[in-house]
């Protein structure tokens, strides 16, 4: 099936087996002395995970390291958020684990179109990220005996996920941002709050800087390094509603994609089947309950039409509803992997649910998330411990304590359900990148959830700490090394070359272009205009006509948003609409690739669902054949213009490439 | 010096004589309690302290203490106001748990400071500094006597008993948190106990103060 | 409208760090009680945008309150009047029809206004750059269970270090301190075995730089423990003061 795709890009990946290939390529790469390592500058941008856990480890080797984030402090970026835990395969928990188990689970949770060399590559260091939390000092649960507790999240058959309270993305940042503070307290991190990278500089080939503007006094700064690092997360608000926090943007990554860096993949879009469902127009984001709930939780709508009926008017409650009159889709469709199937599945099964009449609130767009079951098995205060700060989150939300009993039928007691809908959470693609992790520009690495590597057309839960980590301590700062080893004769760089002078101007007349359109729109209305267009046309199940209606009125948001945009004040001094109409230009242009990827990858994956290809029962159906690559886009000049399509073939040597099951 | 130029060291020095005007706080109420059972016995002790040198020593110790304590609770008073800053807020509102004591350590202490100039005029002026200087005290019952005699001492000494009351409810424990002996358990009995100690020894205070008033304006006689 | 209410929003406004500031005073027209309270100001803000005004400035990120990001002293409580829950955590159900609800910025000479309701909490970043670490090279660790830690101290650690570094503590205290913020990370440290070996230099590093910040002076009134959304504990201070003690008179 591979031979029908030539290649045309290289993707490094080294010699060997697969179980081999990491080591093979440590042992024979380059290294810079430590003497050259003072001489080398490098940026990175964003302060997640990944970006954090680069710069800090980055700047231990003794590079000088220039750190970016938008926010007020490198702590507040949106890793920050993951709540459930971080995958190992550690074994601990004598089940059955292994380096190739974790790797066989997230290429088949990523429905075969990850890279299985990355991915190899994730499941081996992954023992390595427990062992530098926990030396950190990350308070990971433990048991009474002292040793690391486990739990088991969506897609994996053992328990594997080692979590810290409901707050795991927290402390993981904080021990990153606590090694990054010791290195920026030793003079080899410097650490720039409240800029934004606006553009890349490019001189000669290679990536050499950036544009930033300082978001407090408005003016831009210019950035000279020997490579670049970028480390900005995903796009998924380009939904304008989704799980990111509110500043996650996807301008440095197109800033990247306009200068040649392909992107890869970007209709892999996941969207998390535990959310709190949307209540109205003025929402501003969606929040997440974590996919830990699904442990304890039961997933239900009613199996009468009519019951479904009566919660839609809210004449019933969840808890009215006996047991035998539940409809546990989940269990019932997948008996192996029951409420813990991976989260594209969960969620396309409550879509499937919900079209078909039988959502359970006001909208019809929510499903019920019961704690019943456990709660009568283990005790509230069991359940309390476990998610007690998730219930109390909920209640705070929703005015609802799914910990407290609301009605008993038959002798049995009934809890106040959860209810949930899937939200857009996580992005599976980004700026395409070779085995070293850098860009199709040299000098230009990405890393963490802004890269595309590891995840395939679907992420398993707890595996994006795992990778973000991964990538900023263990990966990059091995294999910026091979890339840096022949630049320690260039000296450092001065800011004031035509390149820098080039770059700014462009930024200067793209912010000088959104103060003067002068229309009549706010940033937002046309941002949530965006969102339902994604939504509504690239969301969760996408079709051939859909998506070309999707690029068409896409084109048109566009024009509205380049004559009918107002921005208040001035682009002296702080401004927080020219930030947000800077990003929403281009979260327009990525709602496009979208579109363009979903409408040229004729198959569903993952993340990925196009209606016309589904099985009888609604399974997606891959196809093999034709789309066994990671397609890359490649910029074609201007944003009008559709971007080309370039195609990486995935070849597998240790798994064999199959379909996926949930079932048995 | 660590005791002066950290924000810990200067609350050290807060606790630390705190804790030790807490402690002359008891010897005081109870040696003053023994006048209840009789003034000879009180005139004893009197007699016991006067300007011994060992009285002396635990007079200057005594007077030291209060002067740290009252110049650290100026001193940082004044750099809690700078680092709240020049604005302040339009609308404030005190979480319940917040004890009122707790946020007027200052007018409180200043309260008692007065009161005890005044003590101090009316007892010490009288008894041990006429000794020191080589002249002729006044005996304690005779000082009693002089003071309790007037009707506006009583009330006045009830105000600053008050006002002691609440600035030590909270003072025996904050000396305790932060002198670092206090755990999330402890807290709360710190505050239990610096509760009744307050009030037990106030009490005391309370009873002798009326009891004197009573007794040297003769309106009742035992 | 039934689930919805009205109300006037007094707002604190300041065009810069050196400019003088002032309240304004703005309606709102039914507000649906299931709107968060950052969502309320986004509809504000969108008014005000309308009106061809500049937004109020305040921040925010994550909206789901982990981030630590937003701040606002609302009705004269840091975070509005919810225990445990940050400001972007607050729903409009916890207000009444026709009342005024004022919301003003951090106020603090450590944490100074940028702009509106937006202060500069950078001093939290500097007093953890002092020592709000465990010196270790990447790569150097040993096996995770090599080490294993009591579950009691453990979760110890695990609820002083679910401190978000939202400033709310300073914001509340009449003392301007940070004595809360600070102790959470020390206790976090001195509670596990890793952060053993450097716990005294940590503690007079932190506390120094803390100092020198220029914020206030513990005098426990727990203002901060009471209204921290993280709900840290008082204790935690105590500790710290144990560890600095103890720091101190080893030297």
């Amino acid at each position: 099936m591979e031979e029908n795709i030539k290649p045309v890009i290289d993707s490094r990946i080294p010699e060997g087996p697969v179980a081999e290939k990491w080591t093979n390529y440590k042992a024979h790469q380059k290294l810079v002395n430590p003497a050259n390592k003072r001489r080398l500058d490098i940026i990175v941008v964003g302060t997640g995970l990944a970006g954090a856990s680069a710069a800090a480890t980055l700047g231990e080797m003794g590079f000088n390291v220039l750190n970016f984030c938008i926010q007020d402090s490198p702590r507040r970026a949106h890793s920050i958020a993951a709540q459930g835990g971080i995958n190992a395969a550690k074994n601990y928990q004598n089940d059955g684990d292994s380096v190739y188990r974790l790797f066989y689970d997230t290429v088949k949770g990523g429905d075969y179109r990850a890279r299985e060399a990355n991915v190899y590559r994730l499941a081996e260091v992954s023992n390595n990220i427990i062992d530098q939390c926990v030396a950190q000092g990350v308070p990971f649960a433990r048991e009474y005996g002292g040793l690391l507790a486990n739990r088991s999240f969506g897609g994996a058959q053992v328990s594997r996920t080692f979590y810290a309270k409901g707050q795991t993305g927290q402390q993981l940042l904080l021990g990153a941002y606590s090694s990054l503070n010791r290195q920026i307290a030793a003079g080899k991190v410097k650490s720039y709050n409240r800029y934004e990278m606006h553009e890349l500089v490019i001189i000669d080939g290679r990536a050499r800087g950036i544009i930033a503007r300082n978001l407090v006094t408005g003016k831009l700064e210019r950035f000279a390094a020997h490579a670049v690092v970028i480390a900005t997360g995903g796009y998924g608000n380009t939904y304008f509603l989704s799980t990111n926090a509110m500043g996650c943007n996807v301008s440095a990554a197109m800033a990247c994609y306009r200068h040649g860096a392909y992107f890869a993949n970007p209709a892999y879009v996941q969207i998390h089947p535990t959310c709190i469902p949307v209540h109205g127009d003025k929402q501003s984001k969606l929040t997440l309950m974590s996919e830990s709930l699904r442990n304890d939780g039961r997933i239900w709508v009613p199996k009468d039409i009519e019951d479904a009926k009566k919660l839609q008017k809210g004449e019933i409650k969840g808890s009215d509803i006996p047991e035998e009159k539940r409809d546990y889709y989940l269990e019932r469709r997948y008996p192996a992997f029951g409420n813990l199937v991976p989260r594209d599945v969960a969620s396309r099964a409550a879509k499937e649910r919900c079209d078909k009449g039988y959502g359970v609130n006001n909208t019809g767009q929510a499903v019920f998330l019961d704690f019943s079951e456990a709660i009568n098995r283990l005790g509230i205060d069991v359940i309390r411990q476990r998610y007690g700060n998730l219930f109390d989150m909920y209640e705070e939300i929703t005015d609802v304590n799914p910990g407290e009993q609301a009605s008993e039928i038959d002798g049995v007691k009934y809890y106040n359900p959860m209810m949930i809908y899937p939200a857009i959470h996580y992005t599976m693609g980004g700026i395409w990148v070779d085995y070293e992790l850098q860009t199709s520009i040299k000098g230009l690495f990405a890393i963490g959830e802004c890269n595309f590597s590891d995840h395939g057309a679907n992420r398993l839960g707890a595996s994006a700490l795992m990778q973000g980590l991964a990538d900023g301590y263990f990966v990059l700062p091995y294999t910026i090394q091979n890339y840096l080893s022949d630049q320690i004769t260039v000296p450092h760089f001065t800011t004031d070359g035509p390149e820098f002078d080039e770059a700014e101007k462009r930024v200067q007349a793209n912010l000088d272009h959104l103060m003067n359109i002068q229309g009549k729109r706010s940033v937002d209305s046309i941002h949530k205009e965006l969102g339902h267009i994604m939504w509504d046309y690239v969301g969760m199940a996408r079709t051939k006509e859909s998506l070309e209606t999707a690029l068409k009125k896409l084109r048109d948001l566009r024009e509205e948003f380049e004559n009918n945009l107002f921005v208040p004040g001035s682009k002296e001094g702080m401004n927080i609409e020219l930030d947000k109409a800077f990003r929403l230009r281009d979260f327009i242009t990525m709602g496009e690739l979208i579109a363009y990827d979903a409408l040229n990858r004729n198959e569903s994956c993952g993340g990925h669902f196009r209606e016309e290809y589904q099985t009888p029962e609604g399974e997606a159906k891959r196809d093999d054949e034709n789309y066994f690559y990671v397609a890359c886009w490649k910029y074609e000049g201007t944003d009008e213009k559709a971007p080309s399509l370039i195609k990486e073939p995935l070849h597998y040597e240790a798994i064999k490439v199959q379909t996926r099951n949930y079932k048995s | 010096m660590w005791l002066t130029n950290s924000s810990v060291g200067r609350k050290v020095v807060m606790s630390v004589t705190g804790l030790f005007l807490i402690l002359f706080l008891t010897f005081h109420a109870l040696m003053n309690a023994v006048a209840l059972f009789g003034f000879k016995y009180y005139e004893a002790i009197c007699e016991f302290l006067g300007a011994n040198w060992y009285a002396l020593v635990g007079t200057a110790i005594l007077a030291g203490g209060f002067v740290l304590h009252i110049i650290f609770a100026f001193w940082l008073t004044f750099q809690n106001r700078k680092a709240r800053g020049n604005d302040r807020y339009e609308e404030s509102a005190k979480p319940a748990s917040v004890e009122w004591a707790s946020q007027n350590m200052l007018v409180l202490g200043i309260i008692v400071l007065c009161f005890m100039g005044l003590h101090l005029c009316q007892f010490w002026a009288k008894m041990q500094l006429p000794e020191i200087m080589g002249e002729h005290p006044l005996s304690g019952t005779d000082a009693l006597a002089l003071a309790f005699g007037n009707w506006w001492t009583l009330p006045i000494y009830l105000v600053g008993f008050c006002a002691l009351w609440f600035h030590i409810t909270h003072g025996f424990w904050s000396a305790f948190q932060t002198i670092g002996t206090a755990n999330e358990k402890w807290i709360c009995r710190f505050k239990c106990i610096g509760w009744w100690w307050a009030t037990i020894v106030m009490g005391l205070f309370a009873i002798e103060a009326i009891y004197f008033t009573l007794h040297f304006n003769n309106i009742i006689n035992c | 409208m039934e689930n919805a209410i009205s109300f006037n929003i007094k707002v604190w406004r300041q065009a810069g760090p050196k400019e003088q500031g002032r309240f304004e005073v703005y309606q709102m027209q039914d507000i649906p009680t299931d709107t968060s309270f950052l969502e309320m100001l986004d509809i504000l803000n969108e008014q005000l945008i309308e009106q061809g005004k500049e937004p109020i400035a305040f921040d925010h990120d994550c909206r789901e309150g982990i981030c630590g990001m937003c701040s606002l002293y609302i009705n004269g409580h840091p975070h509005g009047p919810a225990t445990g829950a940050t400001t972007c955590q607050l729903y409009m159900r916890r207000f009444h029809d026709g009342e005024t609800i004022t919301v003003e910025p951090w106020r603090s000479a450590a944490f100074p206004v940028i702009r509106d309701l937006m202060v500069n909490r950078n001093a939290f970043d500097q007093i953890q750059q002092a020592g709000g670490y465990v010196s270790f090279n990447t790569g150097g660790a040993q096996d995770a269970n090599a080490l294993p830690i009591s579950k009691v101290d453990a979760d110890e650690a695990m609820d002083s270090a679910s401190c978000i570094g939202c400033g709310a503590c300073v914001a509340a205290c009449k003392n301007g301190s940070a004595m809360l913020f600070v102790s959470a990370k020390v206790s976090q440290f001195a509670l596990l075995p890793q952060g053993k070996p450097e716990a005294a230099r940590r503690v007079k590093a932190m506390l120094q730089k803390m100092d020198e910040l220029g914020f206030g002076n513990c005098t426990n009134t727990g203002a901060c423990a009471a209204e921290c959304p993280k709900q840290i504990k008082l204790s935690n201070i105590s500790r710290l003061n144990r560890e600095y003690i103890c720091a101190k008179l080893a030297d």
